[in-house]
């Protein structure tokens, strides 16, 4: 069941981008950036994490997921230490995937040559 | 088009038909595919996830692995050339997820290898991620000082 809610929810998600791309002259950055700062705003308001109950993977997965991701960093760590959390919680939760993609990134160009 | 009050007839018509002649995507078949191809890499996703749970992490908890997990997908396969070829096929379906998040880094990592590893790959890298986290953390934080002012006793609700 979990993953039949995760293929609707993160699939409907990607739906969203791609009419995005489609009807309008955003370009797949633009995309990617309004999904990050949306995924924050619903987060902040509480509207995320319930998306997050019911679709799992289909809600984390996609970008929007990466911006609740920083909000409920911030949050805990506002809880936890006040003020400074401000600055300090936007990569609790979001280090691991961020570093990961550099190290990876060094580690592809030096074994893959590009295309063409 | 912006232009439009500086251009001459002749190139108002030019316009006009090119606007007329460019192809339409077909919206309809980008979509479907867009909801198979993003559906199917959060399917992996949770996978992943419950893989990391089974393991006795909490939900919270297993969302950092399976994002590393789904990043090393994303990383190896552009690596290999074929998640720029999904990505052509696949649209927002293979960008909007965390594997295409890697996909933007590691991609102009090794298209700007021949410009070296200090000014191509190094500067390179965030070339479209650097926007996004950019502007994920100046909305998150923002965000986080209205939660800070309202739930640190600042303003009293």
């Amino acid at each position: 069941m979990d993953y039949i809610m995760a293929f609707l929810v993160g699939g409907l998600i990607c739906v969203a981008g791609q009419l995005l791309l489609d009807l309008t002259s955003l370009t797949s950055a633009h995309v990617l950036v309004l999904f990050v700062c949306l995924g924050a705003l619903l987060s902040s308001l509480g509207l995320y994490e319930p998306l997050v109950q019911i679709g799992g993977a289909g809600a984390t997965i996609p970008l929007t997921g990466f911006g609740h991701a920083m909000v409920q960093g911030i949050f805990e760590e506002v809880n936890a230490k006040g003020a400074i959390g401000i600055l300090s919680g936007a990569f609790k939760n979001t280090t691991p995937g961020i570093v990961a993609a550099i190290i990876l990134g060094i580690i592809m160009a030096l074994i893959f040559n590009p295309k063409g | 088009m912006a232009l439009k009050g500086s251009q001459t007839p002749k190139q108002q018509e030019y316009q006009r038909r090119v606007q007329q002649n460019k192809p339409k995507p077909s919206v309809i078949r980008n979509v479907i595919v867009a909801f198979i191809v993003g559906g199917a890499i959060c399917v992996v996703g949770q996978v992943a996830l419950n893989f990391f749970s089974s393991l006795g992490l909490s939900s919270k908890e297993a969302a950092a692995p399976t994002a590393v997990v789904m990043v090393t997908l994303g990383a190896v396969l552009t690596g290999l050339g074929w998640y720029d070829e999904l990505g052509k096929f696949a649209g927002a379906g293979s960008a909007v997820p965390i594997t295409g998040f890697a996909n933007s880094i590691v991609s102009p990592a090794l298209e700007f290898k021949r410009e070296g590893f200090i000014l191509g790959v190094g500067a390179r890298m965030f070339v479209v991620a650097g926007p996004v986290l950019v502007y994920g953390t100046l909305t998150a934080v923002l965000l986080g000082f209205v939660y800070w002012l309202v739930h640190g006793g600042v303003i009293q609700l």
